[in-house]
C-alpha cells in the first residue's frame, strides 16, 4: 500500500535566489518520468512552501512519507533524481544530504506563532490555510463575537506592535474603534525598510492570508470597511503572492461584500511603496497612499482620530497583524504565557552578518541573547571573536558582546540604549569596525531624511561628515564630544521617528566603543582593519618569493619589483584596496 | 507613446487622481519618465507639473533619465554591508567601464545601481542582474555573469 507523499521545496526569495524553482521542475519532472508506477504516482504531491527561517541551507527540502518526514539541505536540480529513485521509490532517505544536528538545534529553541504554517503551507493555496484553521477565527469574530470583545480580548493578550514603537495593538484599536465617522481604515504596514530586516517580507510570502485574516478581524474590531497594504515595491514576490491571496480570499467571500454571509463589506487595496525609509513613519506613509511625496507631519492629531483622507486610521505592522488570528484561535491567555511581563509573545528576527546559521528566527520574548547567537544562531562564522549585536537597525543600536546574557525584550533593549525596533539583528565579529558601522547607519538616515525639518535635514548631514572626517583619518580631538551633543540636539528637536531615532547608532557606539573611536581619533588606526585611510600595507621582505601576483593584482600600479625578488608597494601610490594582501599566497602582505 | 499614456491617464482619471500610481504605470512602460510624459499627464488631467515632479525626485523608485538594458543592483543592506557590497560593487562598476558619477555603459546596456536592502539578508551579500537575484555572490560569479551576457564595448554604437 503506497503512502501518500509529499514533497515540499522552499521558494521563498531566499529558496528561489539558491535555484528553488528548477529543483521544483526538476522533482515534478522526475516524478512525471516513465519508470514510476501509476500508484506512487498519484499519491505524490508537490509544493512550493514559504520561508522556514534558515537560508543559508538553502534549497531545504521536505519529503513527507506518511508520517515520516526527512529534511534534505543544499539540494541543486541533479541531486533530485537520486532522492526520487532512492527515498521515493525504495523508501530509503539519502542520509549523506539530510539535514544535521545544527538544522534541529536552529529550531529547538523558537518558538514558532506567525512563522508556524511558513514552510509547510503553499502560500499560493488558500485551501491549505483553511485546512490548517485557517479564517476560522475572522469568522467567529464576524458572526458571533462584538467589536468590543475582540478588543477586550486583544488587549488581554498584550500584543504590541511589532514594526518598532511597541505600542499596543489594543489600544490601538480601541481608540480608532471609538470614533465616530463616515470612513474608517486599517493599512497593513509593509514597507519593511530597515535593511538587514525581512521579516515581513517572509510572512507575506510565506503565509499571506494570516495577515489577510488579521486585517478582517482588527477591520471588524475598528468598524471599518476598506483596508490597504503599503508594501515595498522592492519585494516583487510578496507582493504577488499577496494579490493572488487576496483574490483567493474574496473568491471564498472573505474579503469583498457581504463578508462570510454577514452583510458586512471589507475589501483590501494593495499600494505600492515607492522606495522611501520615512514612509514606515505613519502620517508619512499616509501621505504616500494619497499620492504626496511621504513627509511626515507633526502629531496630534494621530491617525486614530485623523490619518487617511483625515478620516480614523489604524495602522498595523504585518508581523502584528498575522499573530491576530492565532491569538483568537488560541485565545489571549495563550499568547500571554509566552514572554515577560510587559512583552508578550514571540518575535520574528532576522539574523544576519557574521554568525553561522543566518535566516529568520521566532523566540519568546525574554529570551536572552546568547541563546539566540550560540544555541540557535549556532555561533560567529569562522570561530572568530563576538564583536556586538545591532539591532533595530538605523533606528537602534549596538549591544556588546560582554552584555549577551542581556533578555530580548522592548524594556531591556531600551534600557541599554538600542531597541527591538522591526527585528534586524546584525550578528558583528572581530572583523568588523564599529565606528564604520555607525557611519554606515548615519549616511543611511541622511540619505533617507526627507528634508522637512531641520535638525533631521542639517542635522544628520553634520553628523555623517564628522564620522567621515574620523573614518578619513581627519578625527580631531573634540569630535566625540560634538558627536554626542548634536546627536542629542537631533534626537530631541526633530519632527518624526526616523530623526529622532537617526542618533541611536553612533550614541550607542560611543557609550560601549569609545577606545575605537579614539584609536580612529588619537592613534589614526582602524583595529578592524575596514577603514581605509587608516591602513597601510607593506611587504615583509623575508616572506616575499617574488611571484608578482601581487603586481598583477595591483589596480593602481603601486607595486614593483624584480621577478623572484621581494617586491615594494609604494604608499604614495597605493589605493589600500586589500587586492595584494588577499591574492598572496605567501602571506607576505602585510598590514597595519 | 502618446496612447500608452491615454491609457495610463484614463485608467486614474476617477480613482482620486493618485501622482504615484500614475508615475509607477508611466516608468512601466518607458523604463523611466520622459519629459513628455509629465507635460502629456499633466495637461490632460490638470494636474501641476510640480507635483509630478515633487513625487518622482522625493521617491527613489523613480527614474527622470533613461536607464541601462540591464539593470544590475547591488544591495547595499546592512547585512550585505559587512559582508563586503561594497567591494564589489567597485568591482563590477570597474567590469563596465564606470567613471564616478556614471551609473549607466556609454553603449546603453548596463545600469549600475545601489539598492538599500531587498531583504534577502541571510544569503548576504546580495546582487541583483535584472529582476534575479544572485545570493553569497562573490566577485568571480558576478563577473562571468556579466561577461556571459556579452561584455559591454567601450564604445558605444
Amino acid at each position: 500500500m503506497a503512502n501518500n507523499i509529499t514533497i515540499r521545496v522552499c521558494m521563498g526569495t531566499g529558496g528561489i535566489a539558491s535555484g528553488g524553482a528548477e529543483v521544483l521542475a526538476a522533482f515534478r519532472q522526475e516524478i512525471d518520468a516513465a519508470g514510476l508506477n501509476a500508484e506512487i504516482r498519484e499519491n505524490c504531491a508537490t509544493h512550493q512552501v514559504g520561508c522556514r527561517g534558515l537560508c543559508a541551507r538553502d534549497v531545504l527540502v521536505d519529503v513527507l512519507v506518511g508520517n515520516e518526514n526527512v529534511t534534505y539541505q543544499f539540494i541543486k536540480p541533479d541531486m533530485v533524481s537520486r532522492i526520487v529513485q532512492e527515498h521515493i521509490i525504495n523508501r530509503n532517505p539519502v542520509a549523506e544530504w539530510t539535514v544535521g544536528e545544527e538544522y534541529h538545534n536552529f529550531h529547538n529553541k523558537q518558538v514558532k506563532v506567525v512563522l508556524s504554517d511558513c514552510g509547510r503551507l503553499d502560500p499560493e493555496n488558500i485551501e491549505d490555510y483553511i485546512a490548517e484553521g485557517g479564517y476560522e477565527a475572522a469568522q467567529k469574530v464576524i458572526t458571533s463575537w462584538t467589536p468590543e470583545k475582540v478588543i477586550a480580548e486583544i488587549k488581554a493578550s498584550g500584543l504590541r506592535g511589532r514594526g518598532g514603537a511597541g505600542f499596543p495593538t489594543g489600544v490601538k484599536w480601541e481608540l480608532a474603534g471609538n470614533n465616530r465617522s463616515d470612513a474608517k481604515y486599517i493599512i497593513c504596514n509593509a514597507d519593511e525598510g530597515d535593511p538587514g530586516a525581512f521579516m515581513d517580507r517572509a510572512v507575506i510570502e510565506g503565509n499571506p492570508h494570516s495577515v489577510i485574516e488579521g486585517m478582517i478581524i482588527g477591520a471588524f474590531a475598528i468598524g471599518s470597511k476598506k483596508g490597504y497594504v503599503y508594501i515595498r515595491a522592492e519585494y516583487p514576490l510578496a507582493v504577488d503572492r499577496l494579490r493572488l491571496a487576496i483574490r483567493q480570499a474574496e473568491e471564498k467571500g472573505f474579503l469583498g461584500k457581504n463578508i462570510f454571509g454577514t452583510g458586512l463589506d471589507f475589501e483590501i487595496a494593495v499600494k505600492l511603496g515607492a522606495g522611501a525609509f520615512v514612509c514606515g513613519e505613519e502620517t508619512a506613509l499616509i501621505a504616500s497612499i494619497e499620492g504626496q511625496r511621504g513627509m511626515p507631519r507633526s502629531k496630534p492629531p494621530f491617525p486614530v482620530n485623523k490619518g487617511l483622507w483625515q478620516r480614523p486610521t489604524v495602522i498595523n505592522n504585518v508581523e502584528t497583524l498575522a499573530n491576530v488570528p492565532f491569538i483568537i484561535r488560541k485565545g489571549a491567555e495563550w499568547f500571554a504565557s509566552y514572554g515577560t511581563e510587559k512583552s508578550k509573545g514571540t518575535k520574528v528576527f532576522a539574523l544576519t552578518g557574521k554568525i553561522i546559521n543566518t535566516g529568520l528566527i521566532e523566540v519568546p520574548m525574554g529570551i536572552t541573547l546568547r541563546e539566540i547567537i550560540y544555541d540557535i544562531g549556532g555561533g560567529i562564522e569562522g570561530g572568530k571573536q563576538l564583536k556586538a549585536v545591532q539591532t533595530g537597525g538605523p533606528s537602534g543600536g549596538c549591544i556588546p558582546a560582554d552584555m549577551l546574557d542581556l533578555n530580548v525584550d522592548y524594556e531591556s533593549l531600551a534600557k541599554v540604549g538600542s531597541i527591538v525596533g522591526s527585528g534586524g539583528m546584525i550578528v558583528l565579529s572581530e572583523e568588523d569596525c564599529m565606528v564604520n558601522m555607525a557611519k554606515y547607519f548615519i549616511q543611511f538616515t541622511q540619505e533617507e531624511s526627507c528634508g522637512k525639518c531641520v535638525p533631521c535635514r542639517v542635522g544628520t548631514k553634520r553628523l555623517l561628515e564628522i564620522m567621515e572626517r574620523i573614518i578619513g583619518g581627519q578625527g580631531k580631538e573634540g569630535d566625540m564630544e560634538l558627536l554626542e551633543t548634536l546627536s542629542n540636539s537631533v534626537k530631541v528637536t526633530s519632527l518624526c521617528g526616523l530623526g529622532q531615532t537617526a542618533p541611536n547608532p553612533v550614541l550607542s557606539t560611543l557609550k560601549y566603543f569609545r577606545d575605537e573611536f579614539e584609536a580612529h581619533i588619537i592613534d589614526k588606526k582602524c583595529a578592524a582593519k575596514v577603514c581605509k585611510a587608516l591602513i597601510t600595507y607593506f611587504i615583509l621582505e623575508e616572506a616575499c618569493k617574488g611571484c608578482g601576483a601581487c603586481l598583477r593584482a595591483c589596480p593602481a600600479g603601486a607595486i614593483t619589483g624584480e621577478k623572484k625578488k621581494p617586491h615594494k608597494i609604494d604608499p604614495e601610490i597605493c589605493i589600500r584596496c586589500g587586492a595584494c594582501f588577499e591574492v598572496c599566497k605567501f602571506r607576505s602582505v602585510g598590514r597595519d | 507613446m502618446i496612447e500608452t499614456l491615454k491609457a495610463i491617464a484614463g485608467k486614474y482619471r476617477n480613482s482620486e487622481g493618485n501622482v504615484i500610481t500614475l508615475l509607477q504605470d508611466t516608468q512601466e512602460a518607458f523604463g523611466y519618465i520622459p519629459k513628455e510624459a509629465i507635460e502629456f499627464l499633466s495637461k490632460t488631467l490638470e494636474i501641476a507639473p510640480s507635483r509630478f515632479y515633487g513625487v518622482a525626485t522625493f521617491y527613489i523608485q523613480f527614474h527622470l533619465k533613461p536607464r541601462g538594458k540591464n539593470i544590475i543592483t547591488a544591495c547595499c543592506g546592512t547585512a550585505c554591508h559587512v559582508k563586503g557590497a561594497e567591494r564589489l560593487y567597485n568591482a563590477v562598476k570597474q567590469e563596465l567601464n564606470l567613471s564616478a558619477g556614471q551609473d549607466m555603459t556609454e553603449d546603453r546596456q548596463y545600469t549600475l545601481e545601489k539598492v538599500n536592502c531587498v531583504g534577502a539578508c541571510s544569503l548576504a551579500p546580495v546582487f541583483m542582474i535584472n529582476k534575479k537575484v544572485y545570493g553569497k555572490a562573490t566577485g568571480e560569479k558576478l563577473l562571468r555573469e556579466i561577461r556571459s551576457n556579452g561584455k559591454p564595448q567601450d564604445n558605444g554604437k
